[in-house]
């Protein structure tokens, strides 16, 4: 029961503490976002600038909302508690009102749906150019095979009734356009500022390739393959990381994707190869 | 209204034995109650293991040979196995889910409070309703044996995708421990239908004489719309579930496709699509989502009304957005599985279902934050959560839009990013919700009041802990800190993120200490506490007409008529800054 | 209305039930431990002791036909391993001995051992995993003797046995040092395979027999069968690659007989 005046008192303490806790998470809110404390791994891909902008602009407008929220909550609190004077206003509809915050909201997100399906539709409905490197990856647990078509430029046939420990992929060696793949363990090289269409699949269960650095993730389903294509945008060490829960190994699925010159990728690959 | 409109068989069951007025009561409140003390238990071990799961997190290489002697199998010599970790990872968030969250929202709650709030004397089917609440506990019995079966708990995750979950051979935990993980989701769901059923049946036929629809209160209102979900979405679980055991056991193909290898060994198993457990699990685990949220809002609509002294802002439209939200809960499954490999044309059509879903749950914010707008805020402890809950909510949802969104949504996806929103929106903010439930209605539950002081510290402690664990949780998620990873100091880009993560498992820690002040004052109040008036709060709806606790039967002499909506209060003609539902009209009607 | 009193029963009933659950089950892969005897024979067999064995049979596995073709481990991705070896790894499958022998044979009498018993040896077998192999790569144990597995990388392998007489096991070893135990209850050829998933070049095999008569070939391609009783035996070697090859010998009293297995490449 409240109605003793102890209580009323205890109500300013209780607003304005809320009201402060309120201010402080707004407040460190905006020192997080602003200081960039942790932030997006720096980016390797061009064609990814796009999701970035859009992240950060949603974050802006969700930033604005929040502080906006919450102020105005913590304003509510303070200005609305209970002095125990006075009763409550008896209102409680307003047409303007509720109309006018729908469609506010409505034709915010609007626009955010719509912005993010032109990065979308680039993502995945775009075709990648003719010069684009082709390269297979399977995922299975807990290792990442990279496989290149060789020089003939056509993956060879597979069965996984050919799987061994020494042929992981299940090449079929009677196939020629086998002989010349080129298969490599946990290990991706790519050329610098030259496309690359990366084909995914997986052998047991699902896993995810994820390039932090380069904000591109697609799960390897098994039974599917499934076509992403990447343009690397500088030269460096990238991790690959499974990003879809693969099994007691999953944390330490990891490979390296290595981006360079043309010429140091063609050097890399005659190695393989030989 | 059947056997039990009559006052006469209300009290003839005052006579029966212990066990049966207890144990295998009938009686609604008892089995609220039943549901809500169970679900505490489930709590606490699930919380427990989040513990667990954060120490992992903050120092992976740690040997705590203490831990080594508590649990032998999991941390043999004191280091957490990798499989041990991933399974605390898919037990908690199974238990969390289902055996607390839906269990004591829709269960809990629901039970004790429909009948009481329409003003009838018992659910439609008791004997379902108790029915519901032992097949509930049979299933917290097998999930819970899950952890000593051989291999132990399973590891795919709550979210159990196939084919991980649909071979047995793809780890431990993945045997025994999943075919159990199956039979509690079985049984669960059973329960669960058995709820849905009576809440739906009771509140369309047995409110009280002027208890029109858009007179109930608007907790019921969520618990109608919960339950219609809860009916619809469930059996599709326990569809995928069957299946999914018919794969394991039955020698089936639904979700395993043709050609798959095992350690370098062929599995017999062709023609499925793993993509199929998806749809069928999210198919449910949406609407799930809000079956979860639903219930926490119409419990924070209430409150939040009460203690502002207010009606609350826009009840139509209140109904309304938790009817289309309801009915939008069915089409925005996809945007779980926007980079699963599923077309990319079915990831705009996703998205921008979210998108809709989303104005809502804006449009009920605001209503909340408006119902506060020339208010006369009482800051109980009931009403500190639910304006925690409000605060949450909005938190969650603004980090929603990020994730609704198909192309921001490639990079976040399966990283903490995630896991915080989704533990704001649907895990924390109704937790808020429970709790601002239980020190409302706790006096009309065991007719003490609970500790009002005891209550504000917990939530001081509980929304400064809560938003130090996610709000940092976000952070680590834009640098791209994957989820379910038992280490992630094993990439160079994250490592940086280790003073985030200790700092995060420190909240914790302190967040889990300040849940045993609510323990502390749960259990003292129960004995201890200050006796409660009928109606302490000074709130309309039906449950404060009647004495504290209500006897069996809810209503000693006859079950009140309803005379108005429940949110007439400061209402203009009326004296009080309340006004019962069972109080008669003045001559100029006031509110609906 | 004894609101107190029933929700306390309520809720002691359903801590205790919940315990209880958990409680009364013993975990996991020790629960059906069978501590008789290894002998597959049963009814008839009869205790074995030192002094019954008295016969050996030694001898080599030969290899004739072109050498396979090896198969490079690219060990690139665990620099912690990689640094362990040097010039480059191939598969242990595909090797052959300079003196023209083949090693990693498991070479094992198959029958005429059923007449006795065997006590459990008390002395463990370890597997270690070094530099990201195991070692070793093929050996022998005895049920219910002790395994003793080792993680001497600072690394994760998961030590995942494919048994299929035996419970498989499948065990995480984040760290160095890591150490468990463990045994295979039943006899079990050809041998169990035992893999570590995220590393896929790493391969094991435990042939599990019944007694102690068993040996793998080393780089001289020599195995030694000590301590037989005289009598008629069929002798088995196994190789991973290779189909097995089975021959039948006499022993008598204190007499050592020599056979040689010759793999077709």
């Amino acid at each position: 029961m409240r109605d003793s005046d102890g209580n009323r008192a205890a109500g300013f303490i209780e607003a304005g503490f809320l009201a402060l806790l309120l201010v402080i998470l707004i407040a460190a809110a905006l020192w997080l976002f602003f200081q960039r404390v942790w932030w997006f791994p720096e980016l390797a891909s061009a064609r990814s600038l796009a999701v970035d902008r859009l992240f950060e602009l949603t974050l802006l407008i969700t930033g604005i909302a929040f502080v906006m929220v919450h102020g105005a909550l913590a304003f509510f609190i303070v200005r609305f508690r209970d002095r125990g004077t006075g009763r409550a206003l008896f209102w409680h509809d307003s047409h303007a009102l509720e109309i006018s915050w729908s469609v506010v909201t409505l034709v915010i997100l609007t626009v955010l749906v719509f912005m993010g399906q032109r990065v979308w539709s680039d993502v995945y409905f775009s075709k990648a150019p003719d010069n684009a490197v082709l390269v297979e990856v399977t995922g299975e647990q807990f290792m990442w095979h990279a496989r290149y078509p060789g020089s003939d430029g056509a993956f060879g046939a597979t069965d996984p009734k050919l799987i061994t420990n020494t042929n992981i992929l299940g090449l079929d060696k009677r196939d020629p356009a086998a002989r010349d793949d080129v298969v490599v363990d946990n290990t991706l090289h790519l050329p610098v500022n030259r496309p690359a269409r990366i084909r995914l699949r997986a052998k047991d269960v699902i896993h995810s390739f994820y390039l932090p650095h380069f904000r591109t993730k697609q799960d390897a389903v098994p039974g599917m393959t499934i076509e992403i294509w990447i343009v690397p945008s500088r030269e460096g060490q990238f991790e690959i990381v499974c990003a879809e829960l693969c099994g007691l190994g999953h944390y330490r699925m990891k490979a390296m994707l290595t981006v360079e010159s043309q010429e140091a990728y063609d050097k890399w690959l005659k190695e393989q190869a030989g | 209204m059947g056997a039990l409109g009559t006052h006469e068989s209300i009290t003839a069951d005052h006579k029966l034995g212990f066990f049966r007025r207890y144990i295998f009561s009938l009686d609604h409140k008892v089995i609220g109650v039943q549901y809500i003390l169970t679900a505490m238990v489930m709590a606490i071990v699930g919380g427990l293991l989040s513990m667990l799961i954060r120490l992992q997190l903050a120092w992976p290489s740690h040997q705590w040979p203490w831990l080594g002697q508590v649990i032998p199998t999991g941390m043999e010599g004191g280091v957490m196995k990798p499989e041990f970790y991933l399974s605390l990872v898919t037990m908690h968030g199974t238990i969390m889910v289902f055996f607390l969250l839906t269990a004591v929202l829709a269960g809990g709650f629901g039970n004790f409070i429909i009948p009481l709030q329409i003003g009838a004397r018992d659910m439609a089917f008791p004997f379902l309703n108790a029915l519901s609440y032992w097949t509930f506990f049979l299933s917290c019995l097998a999930i819970l044996s899950a952890f000593f079966v051989v291999g132990g708990a399973p590891l795919g995750g709550w979210t159990a995708y196939a084919p991980l979950s649909a071979l047995p051979q793809t780890g431990p935990g993945q045997g025994m421990g999943m075919t159990m993980w199956i039979v509690a989701i079985g049984l669960f769901v059973f329960s669960s239908l058995f709820g849905a059923l009576n809440y739906i049946t009771t509140i369309l036929n047995l409110r009280t004489k002027g208890m029109s629809m858009m007179r109930l209160p608007l907790t019921t209102w969520s618990l109608l719309i919960t339950a219609i979900l809860g009916l619809l979405a469930f059996p599709v679980l326990l569809g995928a579930a069957i299946l999914l055991f018919f794969d394991r056991s039955g020698g089936t193909s639904f979700f395993i496709p043709g050609g798959l290898t095992v350690g370098e060994k062929l599995v017999s198993h062709a023609g499925g699509h793993p993509l199929l457990w998806q749809h069928l699990f999210w198919f449910f685990g949406h609407p799930e989502v809000y079956i979860v949220i639903l219930p926490a809002m119409g419990i924070v609509s209430d409150i939040l009304s009460t203690f502002s002294r207010k009606p609350i802002f826009s009840y139509k439209t209140m109904v309304l957005s938790m009817s289309s939200i309801g009915v939008l809960s069915f089409i925005v499954w996809g945007h779980h599985m926007f980079v699963s490999g599923m077309n990319p044309l079915l990831g705009s059509a996703f998205a921008l279902t979210t998108l809709a879903i989303a104005v809502p749950s804006a449009i009920k914010t605001f209503n909340w934050l408006f119902t506060l707008w020339g208010a006369r805020i009482r800051f109980t402890a009931a009403m500190l959560f639910s304006i925690g809950f409000v605060s949450l909510f909005v938190s969650g949802g603004l980090s929603g839009i990020f994730l609704g969104n198909s192309a921001v949504d490639i990079h976040l996806h399966d990283t903490y990013f995630v896991v915080a929103h989704f533990h704001l929106i649907m895990a924390v903010a109704p937790v808020f919700a429970m709790f601002a439930g239980l020190y409302y209605w706790f006096p009309k539950m065991f007719g003490r009041m609970m500790n009002e002081t005891l209550g504000k510290l917990h939530f001081w402690g509980s929304l400064i802990g809560v938003y130090c664990v996610f709000f940092t949780m976000h952070v680590i998620g834009m640098a791209g800190h994957i989820r379910r990873t038992y280490d992630p100091y094993q990439y160079e880009f994250l490592k940086h993120l280790q003073p985030a993560n200790i700092f995060i498992t420190k909240a914790a820690f302190i967040l889990g200490a300040v849940q045993l002040l609510f323990l502390i004052n749960f259990w003292w109040s129960l004995f201890k506490g200050k006796k409660a008036t009928d109606n302490p709060w000074r709130a309309n709806s039906l449950e404060w007409t009647t004495s504290t606790p209500p006897p069996h039967g809810n209503w000693e002499g006859e079950i009140p008529t309803v005379c108005r909506w429940p949110y007439d209060y400061s209402a203009p003609g009326v004296k009080e800054d309340f006004a019962l539902q069972s109080e008669p009209l003045p001559a100029a009607p006031s509110g609906k | 209305m004894s609101n107190k009193k029933f929700v306390f029963v309520v809720f002691a009933t359903v801590s205790i039930a919940l315990s209880l659950a958990g409680c009364g089950k013993k975990t996991g892969e020790e629960a059906t431990v069978d501590t008789k005897s290894s002998s597959p024979a049963g009814g008839g067999a009869s205790a074995y002791n030192e002094s019954m064995g008295t016969a050996t049979v030694t001898g080599k596995v030969a290899f004739t036909g072109p050498a396979p073709e090896k198969t490079k481990i690219q060990m690139s991705s665990e620099p912690s391993c990689l640094s362990q070896h040097k010039g480059p790894l191939y598969a242990q499958e595909g090797e052959i001995n300079a003196n023209g022998t083949l090693p990693f044979v498991f070479v094992y009498v198959k029958e005429g051992a059923e007449k006795w018993t065997f006590p459990t040896p008390s002395n463990p077998v370890t597997i270690d995993q070094k530099g990201c192999r195991y070692e070793p790569h093929v050996f022998g144990i005895q049920p219910n003797q002790k395994l003793v597995i080792l993680n001497s990388d600072p690394i994760l392998h998961n030590i995942h046995t494919y048994a299929k007489e035996n419970a498989p096991f499948n065990l995480g070893m984040p760290t160095q040092g890591m150490k468990f135990e463990r045994d295979f209850k039943k006899a079990e050829m050809p041998p169990i395979s035992i893999k570590c998933d995220v590393h896929k070049w790493m391969v094991s095999y435990a042939g599990v027999v019944p007694h102690p008569f068993y040996s793998v070939t080393g780089v001289d391609g020599a195995f030694t069968l000590k301590g037989l009783p005289p009598g008629e035996y069929s002798i088995e070697a196994w190789h991973e690659k290779y189909p097995s090859q089975i021959q039948k010998v006499t022993v008598g009293d204190k007499e050592t007989k020599e056979l040689t297995f010759t793999f077709q490449g």
